[in-house]
């Protein structure tokens, strides 16, 4: 293993630096249920952290929790060196992490402009009355972030369909969309809970290469679940294995494959 | 043929966004203002005022108030009627204890009191959605009219349990009471209007309006990504009331004159500014006016086809009326869920291309 608290150059040259967020200890129960029992693993600047598991793992209560949606019965979120208190959604995200959801949660009612704006709202400062009379700030701010909002359009390559209606877009186009409204609040920490299901190829080698650039050009760091083994070991840079709630692997992707917990979990294992 | 984009390039995020994209449009909206302000109040009448104009212009002001409310942020109400009670008392205590306040202060000083009533009864929306809400609000609608039928003070223990509007003047002429002329009521309505309805829609273009539909969208998401739901829902309830307790002191002070709060405004007056709602068209305030024109000119023009025109008994010209706005209603419901404004939009859209279909 590495060691934590310097930076590491990976082998395509991006540097990769100390811990940003460290999960200790998380115990997560719903009544009698342990959805997540007992885990501990980090996740470093500007790397591509992949979570997998097998269907109930507890890959997505895992990002729930990290976002704020569930708080933890048992265990310590640490954020930037210090230990998170438990905090509402919308905090989380003032702290510099977005999301995307597993099946997509876009606002099917505004068009895409209007939804990739709404992701600004932690970078908008105008006040309420500004806003009412339209004037001076209000409209100087409102400017100034559809500039950023153009970017990421030109970058996610949604440019023709900005004023189009969520609710008429295909699939593959909605995630995109879904993407660009995290990326375009410009977080810190990016989780994506199966950025790629239901894709067909030519979408998910599109969908991979945005990640890639993501992480490269904005040096965002980002926590992906995802079932597709080929996509997870190509992207991530280490990847964290659960099965029933716990972790039974954690390490680069040429570790984890060779886990015989992982791959029993994955192929099953015989009973003599 | 003139209903064109071609042409009309915009070169900055401004021109981009602002209301009226196309010159068409924009040069109607200015003509259909200058008519309103310049030249109706010089050929109105009292039939015409009181019958059409001055009722649709402030209830006009309440749709966009409930849309905001229902349409933008997606939380149901049905205690208008009660919150616009609460702008007419609030404009008669007013008018009574501070003799000397002008009648604009006086009613912006109602809907502020409105929407600070709206943010108490808007606390349980932080709790329940969709039907409960509904019927919570339903709950401050009976309550609201209870209380100023129980409580003398609010009448100014008159003996009849009745408010009136007393006289005031601005600017040299009545604008309440029996002696106002109507151009001077209907100005000061389209005022109200006109301010108000640019407010909605600054609000509705900006961070607050994409907060508050982030939250009638989809709720999870929207904190997710950093909407204070307490915040982006007490707020639509605030304006919403402030809008809607405008307009009940409007209707009060210069259209009513004199006002019993059951009669005035029981439930039936929060279903009607519903149906303003979702027959004008849902998160729109183009559909506000729609909605309003449409059920203020309906009874009326059923009144002349049916009852001058046919000769048909007036009550049952007026069971007709219910016939038919049930009908729009479910058919609105299930056709077209945005209404009027949607149609409108879908005509627009049809126009820049004519003649062409492509």
């Amino acid at each position: 293993m590495n060691d934590m608290s310097t930076s590491t150059v990976t082998e395509d040259g991006r540097t990769i630096g100390g811990v940003m967020m460290e999960m200790r200890n998380i115990t997560l129960r719903f009544g009698g249920v342990v959805a997540i029992k007992d885990i501990s693993f980090d996740i470093r600047e500007g790397e591509i952290r992949a979570i997998i598991g097998p269907n109930g793992a507890g890959k997505s209560s895992m990002l729930n929790v990290i976002s704020g949606f569930y708080h933890p019965q048992e265990g310590e979120v640490w954020y930037h060196g210090a230990r998170r208190k438990a905090m509402k959604p919308y905090q989380v995200a003032r702290q510099g992490i977005a999301r995307t959801f597993q099946n997509i949660a876009l606002f099917d009612g505004m068009s895409v402009l209007d939804n990739i704006m709404t992701g600004r709202i932690n970078h908008m400062s105008s006040s309420f009355l500004d806003q009412a009379i339209w004037w001076g700030k209000a409209q100087r701010e409102e400017v100034e972030h559809r500039r950023k909002a153009e970017e990421i359009i030109d970058f996610l390559e949604i440019q023709a369909i900005r004023k189009t209606p969520v609710g008429r877009l295909p699939y593959g186009l909605k995630k995109r969309v879904e993407l660009a409204r995290a990326l375009v609040a410009e977080p810190k920490l990016l989780l994506l809970d199966e950025p790629m299901a239901g894709m067909n190829v030519e979408e998910k080698e599109d969908m991979s290469r945005f990640i890639l650039d993501v992480n490269d050009e904005f040096g965002t760091t980002i926590a992906l679940i995802e079932h597709d083994m080929g996509v997870v070991m190509d992207l991530s840079d280490r990847v964290v294995v659960m099965d029933y709630g716990k972790k039974i692997g954690d390490g680069s992707p040429d570790e984890v494959r060779q886990n015989q917990e992982v791959i029993d979990a994955y192929l099953g294992v015989a009973h003599d | 043929m003139f209903y064109r984009e071609a042409g009309d390039f915009k070169t900055t995020y401004a021109a981009d966004n602002q209301t009226f994209p196309i010159a068409f449009d924009r040069w109607r909206y200015w003509a259909v203002l200058f008519v309103a302000v310049f030249v109706i109040p010089l050929v109105i009448n009292d039939y015409w005022a009181n019958a059409l104009l001055i009722p649709f212009l402030i209830y006009a002001i309440a749709a966009i108030g409930l849309n905001i409310l229902t349409g933008y942020c997606g939380q149901v109400s049905l205690g208008t009627g009660g919150f616009m009670a609460v702008g007419a008392y609030a404009t008669y205590k007013l008018m009574t204890a501070f003799v000397w306040m002008d009648m604009v202060t006086i009613t912006l000083l109602s809907g502020l009191i409105t929407a600070g009533v709206g943010v108490l009864f808007g606390l349980p929306s932080l709790r329940i959605k969709g039907f409960y809400l509904a019927v919570a609000t339903l709950a401050a609608q009976f309550f609201l009219v209870w209380i100023f039928n129980r409580v003398p003070w609010f009448y100014n223990y008159s003996a009849s349990g009745q408010i009136n509007a007393p006289e005031r003047m601005m600017f040299g002429v009545p604008v309440t009471g029996p002696n106002a002329e109507v151009w001077v009521k209907y100005l000061f309505a389209l005022g109200f209007v006109i301010v108000l309805s640019w407010v909605a829609r600054n609000l509705t273009r900006g961070s607050v309006g994409r907060q508050w539909m982030a939250i009638r969208d989809m709720d999870i998401a929207a904190e997710i990504i950093g909407v204070n739901p307490l915040k982006a829902k007490l707020t639509a309830f605030a304006i919403s009331s402030f809008f809607v307790g405008v307009s009940g002191a409007l209707l009060f002070s210069i259209f009513l004159g004199a006002v019993e709060v059951g009669e005035a405004f029981g439930i039936s007056k929060s279903f009607l500014v519903l149906f303003m709602v979702i027959i004008g068209g849902l998160g729109s305030i183009f559909g506000s006016f729609a909605g309003a024109a449409f059920m203020v000119l309906l009874p009326v023009v059923l009144k002349i086809v049916g009852v001058d025109m046919f000769g048909w008994p007036t009550d049952i010209v007026q069971h007709l009326q219910f016939v038919i706005v049930g009908g729009l209603i479910v058919f609105f419901l299930i056709v077209e869920p945005h209404g009027l404004a949607q149609l409108w939009r879908l005509a627009k859209e049809k126009l820049r291309l004519w003649p062409f279909p492509h």
